[in-house]
């Protein structure tokens, strides 16, 4: 049984309203942080506790706080980012939605940290029940003197907004989620200046996932020492997984670090296997943007290493054979789904979600749909699958913000892993109306180079 | 004793220049000029916060600064990026660069109609002569091009939204030009198009402005539309006595008649000084205007077909690039045709040159005869 940080209380019943969260140990951080402890202080323990962002680039949150700048007389802000639209991803979701006092509790400590007054959350328009529970909880928290002016007599005054979105998914890229939060149409800033510099109207702004701020928390209540000693290597802490596809128990699951792919997959406590007694055939281990994995490749590195659930393991090998942890949402494509398909369906999501700003993403993303959708109702052509690649790679890195990659990610390693799967289906266009390519040998165990 | 400014030392393309700090690497190479220029769809110096998004300007920087020598691991938009003290830049030089370039010109091209035989802004499109100096001469596209409802934007001005690569460009123009901006940028992604919300016209007195800052042809003169080609027009430079600009034009005759009048451009494509539509669209008689004298026209440009006095001859920065080789033609024109003489310098005929001005001289020393007599 892997240890629960964040979701340890989450089925306490009541836990929704103040006063059993409070029974139950809730806002103890912030008496600490405010107490006890310098902004720094809290600045430095989030840093030693080695806490990474996780909103899917995995950049460490102590180091992003200490980019802030401080100039004098300038309001700095920190805002939270439940903007949670990409495909697969949840977890922020039910984070907000049972234990809300937990995002608040994190929010107050960080904008304690960072020196933000005014603190925002833009959630995204879909979650719009969600938006009375925060709501709720904000008011909770100021009737009880956790925000407001003057918290616990510290001096330090917060007070936090909910603002929400209109449904973009581009609105999650942190500077687009500023434009969005300013008002204005939601398209990505060209970075520099970064909003560490320049964020929310011009002021130094950190940008921060829900689960990054949630994991305050339990980094203040425990240390930031005792938070590092969870987890392998520098993927240190629990990190909450939205587990999805055909696996038996679909669900948000936090796991400690410390457990392999295979065991996340199949272990009754987690995921509980294959649905319907099928077989693995593919999974993409972080959200829809990273590059999807053949099952070979999911349970066992290109070095024959068991993969781990942790940043560094599901990265092992670059993009040729590994993949990402991402944002934790966890897809599992079973034996009769077709990775052709899926493919599709991501790209018609990318080309949808594009801002339209820069080129190579605007017109790039929906040439490949287009050529998808050929491929996929038996209209492809074997140049085709040449064209799709060398599109992808005309965008990636070559755009604003990284939706051009995110787009152009699931494509390239789709062709990379199943490039078989793609020929059939313009070899046999008739059959594969009608039938899948199955799992063919996508489970087969890699040769192993034997090094000395 | 006043300060003196520290310069920053920029290597582009092997020539190293120096330039006050702040300025963008798009800027340094254009004071270099020539080839290592990278091209620009969205950037105008004069319109603040464009830029950044055709990504036509993307460049390799293969070393940050003399403090920080590491390459940037992107190609960055050059338009957007400030250089730093030692940086060295590959443009031109650099084949990741050309092959993203090649990408981002092929991006551009496949929803466009390609309508340039009917379309106002051929000869001055900065899309045709992006497509002609990094575009490939076939397209992999396959599919349906995008199409839009039609806008009625007023008496003025013309929107094909089809030619559109929203450069935002008019965007920023309206803001910052004029009272109100009453259009923008409507939807999202391939099919986000220039707008009013509600139909209605553009009709501020700079909102002309925006027909010479598109780099396309999807915003054009209405009162010049299908009027005449704009490589037949004689661009005359005038200015009059204006109570709202600063009246500085460029008049485009043929013979007599004026067909339109344009703000005027530098070398870049950009507007010198903006104009107002009463100037723009109502005063079209010579006889409201003071003519300065003909327009020099940049030589690449298919509007100084015909004209070779006053030729400006483009910079050349090939052999400097190439680390003081010389380039070498695959082909020289001149070994193979019969017609050119590289003799005869072209600067030196007066109007259109003819085949007579070729003519070699006949054997018995009678000169040719002057068709234009």
């Amino acid at each position: 049984m892997g240890r629960k940080l964040l979701l340890n209380k989450a089925h306490v019943e009541g836990i929704l309203t103040y006063e059993v969260y409070r029974r139950e140990g809730g806002y103890r951080s912030v008496e600490k942080a405010l107490k006890t402890m310098s902004p720094d202080q809290v600045t430095e323990e989030v840093k030693k506790s080695g806490l990474r962002g996780r909103g899917g680039a995995g950049f460490p949150a102590g180091m992003k706080w200490s980019f802030l700048a401080k100039p004098e007389g300038v309001p700095r802000y920190l805002v939270c980012n439940a903007d949670e639209s990409e495909p697969g991803t949840f977890k922020d979701r039910y984070l907000m939605e049972f234990i809300p006092h937990l995002l608040i509790e994190g929010l107050i400590v960080s904008s304690y940290a960072l020196g933000s007054n005014r603190t925002y959350i833009y959630i995204r328009g879909e979650y719009a029940w969600i938006v009375d529970i925060l709501e709720q909880a904000i008011a909770e928290a100021n009737q009880n003197g956790w925000l407001g002016k003057n918290i616990l007599g510290s001096g330090f005054d917060c007070q936090v907004y909910v603002q929400r979105g209109a449904g973009a998914y581009i609105c999650g890229e942190e500077t687009a989620l500023l434009e969005s939060l300013e008002g204005k149409r939601g398209n990505p800033r060209i970075k520099p200046p970064f909003p560490a510099v320049k964020g929310l109207w011009d002021c130094p702004t950190v940008v921060n996932n829900v689960e990054t701020l949630a994991a305050v928390v339990p980094i203040i209540n425990d240390g930031g020492e005792e938070y590092a000693k969870i987890g392998i290597g520098k993927s240190t802490g629990t990190k909450l997984i939205s587990a999805c596809g055909n696996i038996n128990k679909p669900g948000v699951y936090e796991i400690d670090m410390t457990i392999s792919v295979e065991e996340f997959l199949y272990s009754d406590e987690y995921c509980g296997g294959i649905a319907n007694g099928k077989r693995l055939k593919a999974c993409i281990p972080g959200g829809s943007s990273v590059p999807i994995l053949p099952a070979n490749l999911l349970l066992k590195t290109a070095k024959g290493e068991t993969r781990m659930m942790t940043y560094e393991s599901l990265a092992d090998g670059g993009f040729a054979t590994g993949s990402m942890m991402g944002s934790g949402g966890f897809i599992v494509l079973d034996e009769d789904q077709c990775v052709v398909r899926n493919t599709l369906t991501l790209a018609r999501f990318y080309r949808h979600e594009s801002c339209g700003q820069c080129s190579p993403c605007r017109e790039g993303t929906g040439w490949m749909e287009k050529i998808l959708k050929n491929i996929e109702y038996g209209k492809g052509k074997k140049s085709d699958i040449d064209l799709l690649w060398d599109i992808q790679r005309k965008i990636e890195g070559n755009t604003i913000c990284p939706l051009g990659d995110a787009a152009a990610w699931p494509v390239a390693a789709a062709i990379r892993h199943f490039r078989d799967e793609f020929e059939w289906h313009v070899d046999n266009p008739v059959e594969s109306q009608h039938r899948n390519f199955g799992l063919a040998h996508y489970a087969d165990p890699l040769p192993v180079p034997v090094t000395a | 004793m006043a300060e003196e400014k520290k310069l920053f030392k920029v290597t582009i393309d092997n020539i190293t220049i120096e330039v006050e700090p702040g300025t963008s690497i798009l800027n340094a190479a254009r004071m270099i000029g020539g080839d290592v220029a990278p091209p620009a769809m969205c950037y105008y110096s004069k319109l603040k916060g464009s830029g950044g998004k055709c990504r036509t300007c993307l460049v390799e920087v293969a070393a940050g600064s003399t403090a920080d020598p590491r390459p940037m691991p992107k190609l960055v938009a050059s338009c957007r990026t400030n250089v730093m003290d030692g940086m060295v830049v590959k443009n031109i030089t650099s084949e990741r660069v050309i092959d993203a370039r090649n990408g981002v010109v092929e991006f551009l091209l496949i929803n466009h109609p390609l309508d340039c035989p009917i379309c106002d802004q051929a000869g001055e499109c900065h899309l045709q002569d992006l497509s002609y100096e990094h575009g490939k001469e076939g397209t992999r596209y396959e599919f349906g091009r995008r199409t839009f409802h039609k806008h009625d934007l007023g008496p003025y001005i013309q929107l094909h939204m089809t030619r559109c690569i929203l450069c935002y460009r008019c965007v920023f123009t309206a803001d910052q030009l004029t009272n109100k901006r009453v259009h923008g940028v409507l939807d999202r992604g391939d099919h986000s198009e220039i707008a009013t919300y509600i139909e209605k016209s553009l009709d501020n007195d700079f909102i002309g402005n925006v027909i010479d800052v598109c780099p396309v042809g999807a915003l054009t003169d209405k009162t010049f539309r299908f009027k005449n080609r704009v490589w037949f027009l004689k661009p005359v430079d005038a200015h009059r006595d204006c109570p709202k600009c600063k009246g500085h034009v460029t008049l485009w005759y043929r013979g007599d008649e004026v067909f339109r009048v344009t703000a005027r451009k530098d070398q870049w494509g950009e507007v010198e000084d903006w104009i107002c539509n009463e100037c723009r669209f109502e005063k079209k008689k010579t006889s409201d205007w003071v003519i300065d004298g003909p327009t020099n026209v940049n030589r690449h440009s298919v509007i100084s077909q015909g004209q070779y006095l006053g030729l400006k001859m483009p910079t050349e920065v090939m052999p400097e690039v190439m680390g003081g080789r010389q380039p070498r033609l695959l082909m020289d024109i001149h070994s193979v045709s019969e017609v050119n003489r590289k003799d005869i310098d072209l600067s030196k005929i007066e109007g259109p040159a003819h085949s007579t001005d070729f003519e070699k001289p006949r054997p018995n020393g009678q000169q040719a005869i002057d068709n234009n007599q």
